[in-house]
């Protein structure tokens, strides 16, 4: 069973550092380092931590037609991304639900994608058929992605080029790093500034050694990425979004461009635009929330929310002990009537009823480089 | 032999047999990762072997601690309610989670020595 599970180019330096290696969509992963999750968490809200991501799908989509093709699986304006601009977006289904999340960068000869690992066959199938017609529909498989998270990173990584620290929130460019030619994006997935480096497969390693030598920089695997986006407030396809979520429901209508929205000039055209329409005009049956704990016990995936009465509201979707609020954090879908900010509820935990807060997310605030 | 195992990897040191200690191993810490949370059994209640009696979470996991033997729960580790991390940094001293008076000393005998708790441990 393990041996057949996928393996990033870092993986043996992942072993080298000691790493727990775990399955995660069909690849061996670090989910922490010898220092545990609570301090990989920490390092990245303080200072910098690297991350494997390489599991990710990262596809290339080129071609006259290509954005213009996109469009018609996601809500988002594509035809317009600027050059070397990145743009968050989610591939639907007829229902309005959430095939996965994504992002889309535009570079100068095609729409450079970022795909879940757990979607990534999925995701390709669906661009292929739907739009492989209209586009080169191309994976990456040749490429690792290395995020480095935190304060510090553009500190880190500004010394093996100092053309990054020019990059602003949701933007890329390529940039030489340690002889590799690399697409770096002002981004990531912590609520820190950081960035996501695609580099070659066969210099990924040499690159992560020479970010990890920067005295900002530790090692940080998926468990505190977690916990870290969660803090962030950020969704995890999967578990806070599926196929059975909507983005109304999930709170990402932020996420869909005017232009795009019923009036828009290019309004609808995509999978489940008319139930997604419907949603935004007439509000949904439930959303997603934030929780925060009054008492100190951790809420986890799966846990019944209850009013005072003991009747079932909805369900968390993601929680834990977040480690630097450092007070039990959620999210869950609520029915919309109970959805209101500070508004009080309880998780079923071990047959008691802890109380907690409807609370804004972030649970941390962002601190994106904009 | 004072120090006996579960193989759900609590521990129970019977050094007091009216007070004898239980925890949970450093396997059982490390494979949890950082504790930040833990629920203990009620001082005065009567627990069977293998009930569950307390809960340790850390960040990413949640996991069952099941009573060792029979016995009623004398006394619990409030350090350890207030500080969870001692289970990580000290899992078979401080980090200790309740004291049970032992009665049935044959449910004692019948947990695994250190060699065998070892021996387990090799094949996870």
């Amino acid at each position: 069973m393990t041996a057949d599970l996928l393996k990033t180019p870092l993986h043996a330096l992942h072993l080298e550092l000691g790493a727990k290696m775990v399955p995660f969509a069909g690849w061996s992963m670090p989910v922490n380092y010898p220092t545990g999750i609570l301090a990989e968490h920490r390092q990245c809200r303080e200072s910098a931590a690297l991350f494997d991501v390489s599991h990710m799908g990262q596809l290339k989509l080129s071609g006259d037609d290509a954005a213009r093709a996109l469009e018609t699986l996601v809500p988002m304006d594509v035809v317009d991304l600027p050059l070397g601009k990145q743009r968050y977006a989610f591939f639907t289904n007829a229902a309005g639900g959430l095939l996965d999340d994504l992002m889309i960068t535009r570079r100068a000869d095609h729409l450079f994608v970022v795909v879940n690992a757990s979607r990534a066959q999925a995701d390709t199938t669906h661009l292929i058929n739907h739009i492989g017609h209209r586009c080169n529909v191309v994976p990456l498989p040749d490429r690792a992605l290395l995020a480095l998270q935190g304060p510090k990173a553009v500190t880190a990584l500004s010394r093996l080029n100092a053309g990054v620290a020019a990059l602003a929130f949701m933007t890329g460019n390529d940039f030489d790093l340690e002889g590799a030619e690399c697409f770096v994006t002002r981004s990531g997935y912590t609520g820190e500034d950081g960035f996501e480096i695609s580099v070659p497969a066969s210099q990924a390693a040499a690159l992560a050694r020479a970010l990890l030598a920067q005295p900002e920089v530790k090692p940080a695997g998926l468990g505190s990425r977690d916990t870290l986006r969660l803090e962030a407030g950020l969704c995890l396809y999967g578990h806070d979004i599926d196929e059975a979520t909507t983005p109304v429901e999930a709170g990402l209508t932020w996420a869909i461009q005017k232009i795009r929205r019923p009036g828009g000039a290019r309004e609808g055209g995509y999978p489940g635009a008319d139930v997604i329409a419907a949603q935004l005009a007439g509000g949904p049956k439930v959303k997603r929330v934030g929780l925060t704990g009054l008492e100190r016990v951790p809420v986890r995936e799966g846990t019944v929310i209850v009013d005072a009465h003991g009747h079932k509201l909805g369900h968390v979707t993601s929680g834990t002990l977040g480690p630097t609020v450092f007070e039990p954090v959620a999210m869950a879908y609520l029915g919309a009537d109970h959805a209101a900010l500070h508004h009080e509820v309880y998780a079923e935990v071990r047959g008691k009823r802890l109380p907690m807060r409807v609370s804004a997310m972030p649970f941390t605030p962002h601190r994106y480089h904009r | 032999m004072t120090t006996m195992f579960t193989p759900d990897h609590e521990w129970i040191n019977i050094e007091d047999h009216e007070a004898a200690v239980v925890g949970i191993t450093l396997h059982a810490q490390d494979a949890l990762g950082d504790v930040v949370f833990v629920d203990l059994p009620e001082v005065g209640r009567t627990y069977k072997k293998g009930e569950i009696a307390g809960v340790v979470e850390s960040v990413k996991a949640a996991a069952d601690i099941y009573m060792p033997v029979e016995g009623e729960v004398v006394e619990v580790n409030e350090d350890l309610r207030a500080d969870p991390s001692l289970a990580n940094k000290d899992p078979m001293g401080n980090g200790w989670f309740f004291k049970v008076h032992v009665t049935h000393m044959e449910q004692f005998d019948q947990l695994m020595d250190p060699p065998a708790y070892d021996a387990l441990l090799k094949t996870l």
